[in-house]
């Protein structure tokens, strides 16, 4: 059977199509992640009309652009204070997060570490790719030990932020990781935490060839990806001391955390204004 | 996971086939599709899209080198550019 050429692909109903092709880099790993997480969504069984998705700015800023839902494209750093917002004003819909790195534990890291700590219910997906990719390739909080970046030439002499034990010990309910190459497991995770509740942190690995591969022996996509598939071990329930990511070691990935029945933010918010004003919301 | 599947094809009996469907215009050539593809069914093409790339094309040898619709390359693909299914006719 030869190749049947079309105009749509089976992910389109999700799309605003008259934007693509999108502007993500050829080789770039944000369109796989976004890919996996509408498999995710599918899995989940989730109505497109019950989600809101936030992002802020950066590479991965861009998906509030593309995806044909209810989508706020909000001020840098600031996706999660908007999306804890959203959450209260309406606790009926899934909120989802899905941002960058630069964007979630660098400017907006304090709102990060609060909202794991408040257990705020919200879905955070972290794209994370190790620099800061739209602004040129500088470093980050999230950049490997001795990796070079165009403000880093002679490496990096700065620890990077190891994001799920940041996450865990601020009170985070569920934590994964996964890379852009294992997009059937992170579809699996995303569906898996759609269905928890509480602040949930999936943070995906990718690969920017762009800016950060073509400095440290990775010039394209392909080569970042088979780093992940040689450099990566998968330890579920790992000890989140060991998932620091080191370019000569392998990076831990898997399902970290996951808590159930952690009573979040927005029921105990509702629960008390019940109890003091002896009402239900919207009596 | 991903590593040796090509040799291990030889011997498995293939229980199902796909159809792989592209969007041609909208790949990027990033060869994620074609590198990863546990069947190595996809190869580069030797044209060029609209935008300038080598997009996939489908190499099959029936029997056992086809497409047996596992989806990855739906999946991994970040410009939504390539799918596959499941053929009708299928369970053979
Ligand atoms: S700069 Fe990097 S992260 Fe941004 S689109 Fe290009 S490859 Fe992707
Ligand atoms: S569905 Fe699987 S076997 Fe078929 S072309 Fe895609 S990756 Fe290869
Ligand atoms: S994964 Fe998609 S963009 Fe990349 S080569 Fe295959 S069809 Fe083209």
């Amino acid at each position: 059977m030869p190749m049947q050429f079309v105009k749509y692909h089976v992910r389109d109903k999700y799309l605003k199509t008259d934007r693509l092709p999108h502007i993500w880099c050829p080789g770039c790993g944000i369109g796989s992640i976004l890919n996996a997480f509408l498999l995710g969504l599918e899995k989940a069984n989730i109505d497109p009309d019950k989600l809101l998705v936030v992002s802020g700015i950066g590479c991965t800023g861009r998906v509030a652009g593309y995806l044909n839902m209810d989508t706020f494209h909000t001020t840098h750093g600031r996706a999660i204070p908007f999306a804890i917002g959203l959450k209260i004003a309406r606790p009926d819909m899934h909120v989802v997060v899905f941002s960058g790195d630069g964007d979630l534990v660098t400017i907006g890291g304090n709102h990060f570490i609060h909202a794991a700590r408040r257990n705020n219910d919200l879905l955070v997906i972290l794209v994370n790719n190790l620099n800061y990719g739209m602004t040129g390739g500088q470093v980050g909080a999230t950049t490997p030990h001795n990796a070079i970046t165009t403000t880093t030439p002679y490496g990096n002499i700065e620890d990077d932020f190891n994001i799920p034990f940041l996450a865990a010990a601020a009170g985070a309910v569920y934590v994964a990781r996964w890379t852009s190459l294992h997009v059937r497991r992170l579809a699996w995770s995303i569906a898996e935490a759609f269905h928890r509740k509480g602040f949930r942190l999936i943070e995906v690995i990718s690969q920017c060839p762009t800016t950060f591969g073509r400095r440290n022996k990775m010039p394209n996509g392909l080569d970042m990806l088979k780093w992940f598939r040689d450099n990566t071990i998968v330890k579920h329930n790992a000890d989140l001391r060991e998932t620091r990511i080191e370019l000569n070691r392998k990076i831990v990935i898997g399902k970290f955390i996951d808590i159930k029945d952690k009573p979040t933010f927005e029921e105990q918010a509702y629960g008390l204004v019940e109890k003091v004003r002896g009402v239900k919301r919207g009596e | 996971m991903i590593n040796n599947q090509k040799q291990k094809t030889q011997t498995i009996q293939v229980k199902r086939r796909g159809i792989v469907y592209l969007v041609k215009d909208r790949c990027k050539g990033c060869g994620f599709c074609i590198e990863f593809c546990p069947m190595g069914v996809l190869k580069p093409s030797k044209d060029f899209n609209a935008q300038g790339y080598h997009y996939p094309i489908l190499v099959e040898e029936p029997p056992n080198k086809v497409c047996i619709a596992c989806g990855f390359c739906t999946v991994i693909c970040p410009e939504f550019a390539i799918y596959a299914e499941p053929m009708e006719e299928e369970k053979k």
